[in-house]
């Protein structure tokens, strides 16, 4: 099982290939997961459908390059779909669970997530596929370390993404409106901001934030309709080790999984890949909760 | 007809048509067992989601913990386990009846004791967390044992392990499992008739009304918690081993920590059954059980759209359930289909 462990000691420079990995993957989690955070903090919405949203846009990119256009300029178009997407579910489904409890919204965008997943399935196919976007591939450190430069390109888009939706929130009217909101909601509609509008539009920000992050993923790495779950939970990992208000938090905890992810599945197995990310949620949530015992301890 | 005597002549219906069911329709033996499983599924859930107000995604856990430690062991008694899961079936296992049912009583035995043992230790881990976190810390439980199971070479890893073959009639088979199914569920409805009538039944309704409050009147929470966890897990241990044998072949993904299917059934049938009740949750199960049976028949393909959106219907527009509605459209004669302490203790929460 450790054997891998060796040829990394014999060969640091291996280190560096899945660091760069991680670096890459872990973007696109990071962006995902803002998304959620972004969501979770505004309107207190656990979207468990945020890994199929994330597949969604993935799987468009793919269909466009199958008909001749590029995966990068399937970007924009995935960023749209997927904001008009997210505006109708927040119409149909969202805006009916914002003011009930906590399980509620979980369990109405899980059973969203169902559907999607299978409607994905039907007009898609169950094939794992990947959006051809013909760069070529690095190669670095005689043959030990190779970089695709799609995923150098993904993560320039990333960072490109994750500028504009952060300037976006800081400086525009509306941004500061969904800033307003997340602090108090009550007081944000006693100053006027139509909170529904509010609500509605960051749903349809994260839907497309995540549609973004799925056509990156689908360049750099494989999409597959019943992949979301895992995209969920990775979102759900990163958000809760970082706490929702946090974004340099939750761009590190991205970084962060997308390292683990590497090594796990490189020292233990592509197959321990999987229960690394469902391990570390376990593993991040006791962690909470023994400082939250220890801050109720305190307070008491 | 006073009113006890019309329940007992409910129950004596009841228990008379599950009796008579296999026999007059053998040809649904199968399907008629797995509708006790899923009044099982869903009335232990509702310990849990309803009656106490921690709703998890993960108690299929205990399901496939029971279903493996069953399998485990009735292997394990008579052949090397690393050896029969590595042959790949090479290794055939023969047995006695008497060698079969010595393995099968110790092993519904031992996944009972195991999965309350679970229980403790999770309990520990995962009661911390309230709300949401709760749901998601459990779903998270739940999805790493089926992978840590996969990988796990000696138990089959994701190849699955198939169980020892009945020495006898493959009827009688049939029969014998349904009839384990059966006594599973009305036991467990029994008990937690009885349970939610104590004074434990009203203590994990105020940890549900208001935990805080709640440990404020003395009430020790972790310990009733873990207690309502073990009950639930005690239960689906036994019906996890008992399906484990009914399939005769089990792998961890789809057959013992079925997640997205057995795993969110349970809390569907309850939310549609009504949660918090103690019939709601056998009523959902029944209703959902042919419901589920028949899109899986005529809309194939489509069946986990339909499933998806019955979720979402049920949560946003229904979430009170059949009894809920019920007892808010006919308070008056409610009394007839429920047991008044339960109604009278699970009223509150309005």
């Amino acid at each position: 099982m450790f054997s891998n462990l060796t040829l990394l000691a014999q060969a640091p420079v291996l280190n560096i290939q899945l660091l760069l990995d991680g670096l890459f993957i872990g973007a696109t989690f990071a962006l995902a997961a803002y998304g959620l955070a972004l969501v979770w903090g505004v309107m207190n919405v656990k979207n468990l459908c945020q890994g199929d949203m994330v597949i969604l846009g993935g799987f468009i990119a793919v269909t466009l390059s199958k008909h001749g256009l590029h995966p990068i300029l399937g970007l924009p178009v995935a960023i749209v779909a997927l904001f008009i997407y997210g505006w109708i579910v927040y119409r149909l489904i969202i805006c009916r669970v914002i003011e009930r409890d906590l399980f509620t919204s979980l369990l109405a965008t899980f059973g969203l997530a169902i559907v999607m997943a299978q409607s994905m399935n039907l007009i898609f196919g169950p094939e794992v596929t990947t959006a051809e976007s013909g760069f070529k591939t690095l190669v670095l450190f005689d043959g030990l370390v190779t970089v695709a430069e799609i995923k150098a390109v993904s993560l320039a888009l990333a960072a490109a993404l994750a500028t504009v939706v952060i300037v976006f929130m800081k400086r525009s009217r509306m941004g500061q409106a969904i800033r307003a909101t997340a602090q108090d909601a009550r007081a944000a509609r006693v100053m006027g901001i139509d909170t529904d509008r509010v609500y509605q539009f960051t749903y349809a920000l994260n839907a497309a934030i995540c549609g973004a992050a799925g056509v990156l993923i689908s360049m750099i790495w494989t999409i597959q309709p019943f992949f979301g779950i895992s995209h969920s939970i990775r979102a759900f990992v990163i958000v809760t080790a970082a706490g929702f208000g946090n974004l340099p938090g939750v761009i590190l905890a991205g970084f962060g999984l997308g390292f683990a992810e590497q090594y796990s599945g490189f020292l233990l197995g592509a197959q321990f890949q999987q229960a690394t990310v469902v391990g570390l949620l376990v593993v991040v949530l006791v962690a909470r909760q023994i400082q939250q015992a220890r801050h109720r301890r305190a307070v008491a | 007809m006073s009113q006890p005597l019309k329940l007992a002549a409910l129950y004596g219906a009841i228990v008379a048509a599950g009796i008579a069911a296999p026999l007059v329709f053998p040809e649904y033996t199968f399907q008629l067992a797995v509708l006790w499983i899923m009044i099982l599924f869903a009335l232990t859930w509702d310990i849990n989601g309803g009656q106490m107000g921690y709703n998890s995604l993960g108690n299929i856990f205990f399901f496939g913990a029971g279903m493996y430690i069953c399998a485990l062991t009735q292997v394990g008694l008579y052949y090397d386990i690393g050896e029969y899961t590595a042959s790949s079936g090479e290794i055939k296992i023969d047995y006695t009846l008497a060698q079969y049912f010595n393995g099968l009583a110790l092993g519904i035995v031992l996944a009972a004791i195991g999965c309350v043992a679970l229980a403790v230790v999770f309990g520990r881990v995962v009661f911390g967390l309230r709300g949401p976190y709760f749901a998601i810390g459990t779903l998270g439980v739940a999805l790493a044992s089926a992978e840590l199971m996969g990988t796990w070479g000696w138990v089959g890893a994701g190849g699955g392990i198939s169980l020892p073959v009945y020495p006898g009639d493959p009827d009688q088979r049939a029969l014998l499992y349904y009839f384990l199914c059966f006594a599973a569920a009305i036991a467990t409805f029994a008990f937690l008739r009885w349970l939610y009538g104590t004074s434990f039944g009203l203590a994990v309704n105020a940890i549900r009304d208001d935990e805080e409050k709640a440990e404020a009147m003395g009430i020790h929470t972790t310990r009733y918690k873990t207690v309502a966890w073990a009950i639930s897990g005690f239960f689906l241990g036994i019906v996890g081993a008992v399906f484990g044998n009914m399939t005769g072949f089990i792998e961890p993904l789809e057959v013992a920590f079925p997640t997205t299917t057995f795993g969110i059934f349970m809390v569907l049938m309850v939310l549609l059954g009504g949660k918090g009740t103690l019939w709601g949750p056998v009523i959902g199960a029944v209703l959902f059980h042919v419901l589920k049976e028949v899109t899986w028949t005529y809309l194939l393909g489509w069946q986990w759209i339909v499933l998806g959106a019955l979720i979402i219907v049920n949560v946003i527009f229904f979430q009170q359930g059949i009894m809920g509605w019920m007892r808010e459209k006919f308070p008056e004669r409610f009394g007839l289909v429920v047991d008044r302490r339960t109604t009278i203790s699970s009223q509150e929460d309005g």
